[in-house]
């Protein structure tokens, strides 16, 4: 048993918070005037969630049933196609989702498409967060892939007249070991118009006989990328498509005291639109649009805002009691602190910090007939599409959002407002238009990562063992909260606040702003008692599998007790959330002469149960914590008085080449457990093992992220 | 500014209409539908818009097409050759050397440029050269990998 189960997922913070719109009556002849022929597999929601949702299943009188999440379709010509509401966004979710469907139609990865992310084409989908892909999408399609597997079994008995027994599927054919003779796919599902429900319990590949998920396939349509054929949404284009700009207010929340919009109105091909406190324009091409929103004339009503100099106190004022989520909450933290030889109370503050996803917020917006059609980087197409449905008062069956595989969104693309703005635009101008954000506009309109205190207040014996332990969170979240560590007195909580800007999801939520905190006190507390932090975790820690990310991630890296010298040191941390564990060591330089601060190399050991891409889940794991760098050390949102005073790449450093170490990874690949989702988590534990060693290196303790902005002298 | 009529892209002459204040970036995107080069700031910080002009990798966002004249411009696009990538564009592929792609096309051209000017770069010199570049994805470690890879096949480009 370990302590992952069970562990409640923190809410998203804007996707869950609308009801589910979604209304599904399709006619299963619909399907194949669609599809063509063929063999249609659903995937329906298991019994209990079906439920809880208050609706009974419409399944009579030829409909398919309203709860359907996923489905799957082999044509006469023996093509599969699966259809996924889930958004491609540089997660590699295209090519593992290939791979379930491929292992269990026993097929190679390149025969099957998938269909993402498309209102019109694919089932309604809440949207792609909360590193549910894999454990929740992945398991349908095994699923589905299994029954499909089993419907042509039975065809090709039929085929053959030949005993199940006797078939074997290999290479999109059924062969037949009595006559020796093959069919293909096609050849059964030709004329057929065979619809078939899956829901929970289906007879799917165990983990431990994988031969196709569970393997590095290549990306499966990685050329594209490489010769620049893919089509973002940056990319599309329409007939007659004008390009769009969105007039910005002067800072948050002011309002249009008055427009002029004379000059603008003025320029060949412009067309300029002011509905309410909405104002943009609309001309041939992006210069144009931009020489015209410049010529635009407003004067705007502001307020006082807060600003980053006094963000913490800001945030710790306005938080209210018990707001948010709370931990595991235990003993008697007074008792705990009593039987403690050692306390140690700090504060921890942690920065908003931008995405900055490199394809900025876009798309292109097309009204035919009162219908919208709108191309849009979003890890959400449903709720862009209620978004949508809602600001022009149409119903969801007239908006048609497709979500191109995206430009990364790590969090960050959970809302609508580059669609809604280019179809008010292209509403007006009565054509297509196209509206991309610009990086100052991506910087300052978007939302952030959450800022946030931490305050920890934590005993520990001279023996090593933790007594108690405290731990608030003020604003930034729940996410990884808990306390993996057998504590007896424990009290974790988080906590609302007013956020001063625009906060969101962002990869792994708050897990990486409490794994600093907590990873960063664990190891003083190592400290107090002159433990190793290494066997000062291991002392405290029975879950296994978390040791055993630890002691893996130790042993590659060569964790030695104190090693450093010369400005060097090592550092290590532990993370556990979302069904994954693992465990980062690290290397630095934290020179106090020059004030350089350099990450040398790390290692993470990552066990996320069975591993479905290798390669891929390597990649993701070098990216998260090549990201989780700039949030460690320098990433920082500067504000003042309802403006972003730092919105450029020039003043926002992002992690570059000379910032990365080298990168060693070590998988623990175990099949005995589910396939937990692994986009998220490898981010959690870079910040701290660096903080870690950066005061094994200096003495100095780094309780803010980002820790040094400025180097070690800032 | 005046306007420019003609570009010289991929190995041929292109007809434009456009304004020579407008950004090199946005004739190649929104005239030619060259979208290999990215934008990705505006400010030539990313290097998602990076192309080749007369060999040298350059971003094309901090360009006005009325400087370009009749210099030779490279997009992604004009790597291929008769179904052939170019090794470093196979390399990419081979090390997975990115994940949602955007900055891709930019990195492979920068790299091109690299590997035009040494043949065999060593790490430092890559990560110099390399360093506009941005990968928000993080895939640095395996660009670097391609890099090296690829400049064990070498090749001419020939604009």
């Amino acid at each position: 048993m370990n302590r992952l189960d069970g562990m409640p997922l923190e809410l998203e913070r804007y996707e869950l918070f609308e009801p589910r719109r979604y209304h599904f009556d399709v006619d299963r002849r619909d399907f194949f005037k669609i599809l063509g022929f063929g063999l249609i597999i659903l995937c329906v929601a298991e019994p209990a969630s079906a439920q809880e949702s208050g609706r009974g299943r419409r399944g009579g009188g030829g409909q398919i049933p309203s709860d359907v999440n996923a489905w799957l379709h082999i044509s006469e010509d023996g093509a599969i196609t699966v259809f996924t509401g889930k958004a491609e966004v540089g997660q590699n979710i295209r090519t593992s989702l290939t791979q379930a469907v491929a292992e269990e139609l026993r097929t190679a990865a390149p025969a099957i498409k998938l269909v993402m992310a498309d209102t019109l084409l694919t089932p309604y989908d809440a949207g792609t967060f909360g590193s549910q892909t894999t454990p929740q999408m992945a398991s349908r399609l095994h699923r589905m892939g299994a029954a499909a597997r089993e419907t042509l079994f039975d065809l090709a008995a039929d085929h053959f007249k030949a005993d199940r027994a006797s078939l074997k599927i290999a290479d999109g054919k059924i062969s037949n070991n009595g006559s020796g003779t093959a069919v293909t796919f096609g050849e059964l599902t030709k004329g057929q118009k065979l619809v078939k429900s899956v829901t929970g319990n289906g007879e799917v590949t165990p983990a431990g006989e994988w031969k196709i998920a569970g393997t590095s396939v290549p990306k499966v349509d990685g050329r594209d990328f490489v010769t620049g054929k893919h089509k973002y949404t940056t990319d599309m284009t329409a007939p007659g498509m004008l390009h769009g700009r969105v007039l910005r207010p002067s800072a948050f929340g002011a309002t249009l005291a008055s427009l002029d919009s004379t000059a603008a109105e003025q320029m060949p091909g412009v067309t300029v639109v002011h509905d309410g406190e909405f104002v943009g324009v609309t001309a041939a091409d992006p210069l144009s649009a931009e020489h015209a929103v410049n010529a635009l004339r407003a004067k705007w009503d502001t307020k006082p805002q807060p600003s980053s100099a006094e963000l913490f106190d800001y945030l710790r004022k306005h938080s209210s009691e018990g707001g948010g989520r709370g931990g595991a909450n235990s003993g008697s933290i007074e008792q705990g602190l009593a039987a403690a030889t050692h306390q140690l109370k700090a504060a921890y503050t942690i920065a908003y910090i931008a995405h900055t996803p490199l394809e900025p917020r876009a798309a292109l917006a097309q009204w035919d007939n009162g219908k919208l059609m709108v191309w849009t980087g979003s890890q959400r197409p449903f709720g862009v599409r209620s978004e949508l449905a809602g600001a022009f008062g149409i119903g969801e069956e007239n908006v048609h959002v497709i979500v191109p595989d995206t430009g990364s969104g790590y969090g960050g693309k959970h809302t609508g407002e580059a669609a809604v703005e280019a179809a008010r635009l292209a509403k007006a101008a009565g054509k297509p238009v196209k509206l991309v954000w610009t990086r100052q506009e991506e910087f300052t309109w978007a939302y952030f990562r959450p800022a946030g205190v931490i305050d920890v207040t934590a005993g520990v014996r001279d023996d090593g063992t933790i007594t108690a332990w405290e731990f608030h969170n003020y604003n930034s979240g729940g996410s990884g909260l808990a306390c993996p560590y057998d504590v007896a007195n424990q009290k974790c909580q988080a906590h609302t606040s007013n956020s001063p800007l625009r906060q969101g999801s962002y990869r792994a939520l708050a897990a990486t702003a409490n794994h600093f905190a907590r990873e960063s006190h664990i190891d003083d507390l190592a400290r107090a008692v002159k433990m190793d932090p290494l066997e000062f975790r291991l002392k405290n820690l029975k879950d296994t599998r978390m040791r055993n990310v630890l002691q893996a991630a130790a042993d590659k890296f060569g964790w030695r007790a104190g090693a450093g010298g010369n400005g060097r040191g090592i550092g290590l941390a532990l993370g556990a959330e979302k069904g994954s564990v693992l465990a980062t060591c690290a290397e630095v330089l934290a020179d106090k002469e020059s004030g350089t601060v350099k990450v040398l190399r790390a290692v993470t050991a990552f066990d996320c149960g069975a591993v479905v891409n290798p390669n891929h889940l390597k990649n993701q794991i070098e990216g998260a914590l090549v990201m989780g760098l700039g949030g460690a050390l320098f990433e920082a949102i500067e504000f003042s008085n309802g403006m972003i005073t730092n919105p450029f790449l020039s003043d926002y450093r992002v992690p570059r080449f000379s910032d990365l170490p080298k990168i060693d990874v070590v998988l623990v690949d175990r099949k005995d457990a589910p396939s937990a989702g692994a986009g998220e988590t490898p981010i959690m534990a870079i910040a701290p093992a660096v903080g870690n060693a950066i005061f094994a290196a200096s003495g100095i303790r780094l309780r803010s992220m980002p820790m040094a902005p400025e180097g070690l002298r800032g | 500014m005046s306007k420019i009529s003609q570009l010289h892209v991929n190995g041929s002459d292109a007809k434009i209409d456009a304004e020579g204040e407008r950004t090199l970036l946005s004739v190649l995107r929104d005239d030619l539908n060259f979208c290999g080069p990215k934008y990705g700031c505006g400010e030539g910080r990313c290097g998602a818009c990076t192309v080749l002009l007369n060999g040298s990798a350059i971003r094309s966002c901090q360009v006005n097409v009325g400087s370009v004249g009749q210099r030779k411009i490279v997009t992604i696009e004009g790597l291929e050759h008769d179904g052939q990538l170019h090794p470093l564009q196979e390399a990419f592929l081979k090390h997975d050397a990115f994940q949602c792609g955007y900055c891709t096309c930019g990195m492979i051209m920068s790299g091109v440029a690299l590997l035009s000017k040494r043949k065999d770069p060593s790490e430092a010199e890559i990560i110099r050269f390399m360093d506009g570049n941005v990968c928000r994805c993080g895939a640095y470690q395996r660009i670097i990998a391609a890099i090296k890879d690829a400049a064990k096949t070498p090749v001419e480009i020939t604009p």
